[in-house]
C-alpha cells in the first residue's frame, strides 16, 4: 500500500482557495450600488434567460459570479428558504442577514468537506425605508462574509473595478447617475480608457424601496438606454477628476443605441 | 427547522427540479401543509366549529373579470366576522375568491398566492392562466380529506389570460374537480340566488363600471335571501371586496367608488314599487 503525500492544511487551504479564486476571476463583473431610491445592479450578459441577478424576497435580492450551475443552486435554495420563512413566520421576519448566515454556512462547509470548493461569489441584498438601512452583504467562496458600505464589485478584475466605484460614489446618487457609475465601471480597461457597452449586453435591475410589496425590478435594454441618455449636466457635480469623464462617456454609450426621453 | 440553528442549508433546499413551492414544503416540511396538519383530529360536526365564509361573485367584462365577495363569516347561526376578506390577489394578473370552512381558506390562499409567486422566482417566468388553474385544482384535491369530514374549502378563481387576451373564471369542487365557467359564475351559501340574478343582469361586453354594479347587484340579492350573506354596509362603512383584473393588472375597488355604486343601487331599488325587489 503506498501512503499518500502529506500535504499541511496551510497548502490544502491554500489551493482550494486558489481554485476558487481563480474560477471567480475569469467571469465578467457585478456591480451593486445604493442610489437614493434603492440598490441597482448590472453586469455584462448577453443571455436573456440565465441571470446572475435575481430577486429572492419581498426587499432582498442576489448577485452572483462564478459557475453558473453552483451559483443558481444558492439562489433557488435561498427562494426557498426565503419562501419558507415567510410562509411560516411573516413576511416581514425574512431578512437579507439570516439568509446571509444560511448561505455563509453553506459555503463554508462545502469549502472545508468537499473535495471541490464553489467557485462562486455572491451578495445578497436589501433594501431598507432609507439608504441608511440599505444591507449588501458579500459572501466569499469559503464562507466569510463582509457587511459592505454602500456599493460591491464581485468577480473578474473585482479589486480595479472595486476601487473606481469607491472613488466615485456618494450617498444620494439618482438613478441615472448610479447606473451611468455602473456602466461605466463595468466597460473600464486596465489603462483607463472607457469602452461603451450596448445596453442590450447588460443584465441591470434595482431594489426601488418606493414599490410596495416586490421591490425587484429588471431594467430591459430600453430603460437602460434612456437612464444611460438622461441629463448629462448633472454628471460633473458629485464626481471629481477622472470619474467625471467616466460618467460623460457611459452616457455616450447610451446615445448610440436609444433615444434620449 | 435546522434552517433555523443556523446550519448549512439542508439537501432539500439545494435539489435541483421542483418549481413548486407546495412540492418543496411537502418533502421537506408536510405538517405546515394545510391539508396535512388536521388530520385525524376533526370531529364528525366539525363543519359547524370553524367561521364559514358565504358567497363569491365573478362575472367577465369587456376588458377581463371583476370578482366579488361580501364581508360576513359565520359560526352556526351567528355572526363570527363582519369584515373578513375572501377575495384576494392570487398574483398579478389573477384573483381567487373562496367559500366555506374560512381558516382553511384563508391558509389555502395563502399557499397558493405563495406557490405562483415561487413559481415566478425560481423560473423567471409567469404560469399560464390555465396552468395556474391547474395547479390550485391539485392543491384543492389535497384537501379532501378534511371535506369528507365537514371541513371544506372552496375557490373560485379568475384572471386575465395574457395569452387569449380575455378574462376567465374557473370553479372547483371539493374533490379537486376544475371547470371553467362561461360569462359569470358565484359559488357559496347564496350563490343560488346570485347566479339568478347574475343571469338576468350579465350580458356581453359589459363596461367595468357597470360589471362592478352587477357584481354588487347580485350580492345584494344574495344577502336579501341568504343569512349567511351580508349586504353593503352603508353605516359601518363596510363594503365587499371587489376587484378588477384586466390587461392592467389586479387592482381592489375602492371604497368610494363602491359606495357610490351601493348608493345608486339603494335609490333604484327603493324608487321601484316592488319594495326592493328584483331590479
Amino acid at each position: 500500500m503506498s501512503q499518500p503525500f502529506y500535504v499541511s492544511p496551510e497548502q490544502l487551504m491554500k489551493d482550494r482557495a486558489d481554485f476558487a479564486r481563480k474560477g471567480i476571476a475569469r467571469g465578467r463583473s457585478v456591480v451593486v450600488l445604493g442610489y437614493d431610491g434603492g440598490l441597482v445592479f448590472a453586469t455584462e450578459n448577453p443571455s436573456r434567460a440565465l441571470h446572475k441577478i435575481s430577486e429572492i424576497y419581498d426587499r432582498i435580492a442576489f448577485a452572483a459570479v462564478g459557475k453558473y450551475n453552483e451559483f443558481e443552486n444558492l439562489r433557488v435554495a435561498g427562494v426557498r428558504y426565503a419562501d419558507l420563512r415567510g410562509y411560516s413566520y411573516d413576511r416581514a421576519d425574512v431578512t437579507a442577514r439570516g439568509l446571509a448566515n444560511a448561505y455563509a454556512q453553506t459555503l463554508g462547509a462545502v469549502f472545508t468537506t468537499e473535495s471541490k470548493p464553489l467557485e462562486v461569489e455572491i451578495a445578497v441584498t436589501e433594501v431598507g425605508v432609507s439608504q441608511d438601512g440599505d444591507q449588501i452583504y458579500r459572501l466569499a467562496y469559503d464562507g466569510s462574509v463582509t457587511d459592505e458600505p454602500g456599493h460591491v464589485v464581485m468577480g473578474g478584475d473585482a479589486e480595479r473595478l472595486g476601487r473606481l466605484v469607491a472613488d466615485a460614489w456618494r450617498p444620494g446618487l439618482s438613478l441615472p447617475e448610479a447606473v451611468r457609475l455602473a456602466v461605466t465601471v463595468l466597460g473600464t480597461a486596465e489603462d483607463g480608457t472607457v469602452r461603451a457597452i450596448d445596453p442590450a449586453a447588460l443584465e441591470a435591475a434595482v431594489l426601488d424601496r418606493t414599490r410596495t410589496r416586490r421591490a425587484f425590478r429588471r431594467l430591459d435594454a430600453e430603460a437602460l438606454a434612456e437612464l444611460l441618455a438622461t441629463d448629462d449636466e448633472d454628471d460633473d457635480q458629485g464626481d471629481d477628476g477622472s470619474a467625471g469623464t467616466e460618467t460623460d462617456a457611459g452616457a455616450d454609450a447610451g446615445d448610440d443605441s436609444g433615444p434620449a426621453s | 427547522m435546522s434552517i433555523d440553528r443556523g446550519d448549512r442549508l439542508p439537501p432539500a433546499f439545494t435539489t435541483p427540479g421542483s418549481a413548486s413551492f407546495t412540492e418543496f414544503l411537502a418533502s421537506y416540511a408536510p405538517e405546515l401543509l394545510p391539508g396535512r396538519r388536521h388530520e385525524g383530529l376533526v370531529a364528525p360536526d366539525a363543519g359547524t366549529a370553524g367561521a364559514h365564509a358565504t358567497t363569491i361573485v365573478a362575472l367577465t367584462y369587456a376588458d377581463g373579470v371583476i370578482m366579488a365577495g361580501d364581508r360576513r363569516a359565520t359560526m352556526g347561526t351567528t355572526i363570527a366576522h363582519r369584515q373578513i376578506e375572501k377575495v384576494f390577489p392570487a398574483d398579478d394578473f389573477s384573483a381567487i375568491g373562496i367559500a366555506g370552512t374560512a381558516g382553511l381558506a384563508v391558509e389555502l390562499v395563502r399557499l397558493f398566492q405563495l406557490e405562483l409567486e415561487h413559481f415566478e422566482k425560481i423560473e423567471g417566468s409567469r404560469l399560464s392562466l390555465e396552468g395556474k388553474a391547474n395547479r390550485l385544482a391539485t392543491m384543492v384535491r389535497s384537501n379532501l380529506g378534511l371535506a369528507i369530514q365537514g371541513l371544506a374549502a372552496v375557490p373560485l378563481f379568475g384572471g386575465y389570460d395574457l395569452q387569449r387576451r380575455i378574462g376567465r373564471i374557473f370553479s372547483y369542487d371539493v374533490v379537486g374537480g376544475r371547470y371553467e365557467e362561461q360569462d359569470h359564475h358565484s359559488v357559496g351559501s347564496g350563490s343560488v340566488f346570485a347566479r339568478g340574478s347574475l343571469k338576468k343582469l350579465w350580458s356581453h361586453g359589459l363596461d367595468a363600471d357597470r360589471a362592478i354594479e352587477v357584481a354588487l347587484h347580485a350580492l345584494v340579492d344574495a344577502a336579501d335571501e341568504d343569512a349567511a350573506t351580508a349586504g353593503p354596509d352603508a353605516i359601518r362603512g363596510i363594503y365587499p371586496i371587489v376587484a378588477k383584473v384586466s390587461a392592467a393588472g389586479y387592482e381592489q375597488v375602492t371604497t368610494a367608488e363602491l359606495a357610490r355604486h351601493t348608493e345608486a343601487i339603494a335609490a333604484q331599488r327603493a324608487a321601484r314599487p316592488e319594495r326592493g325587489g328584483a331590479s
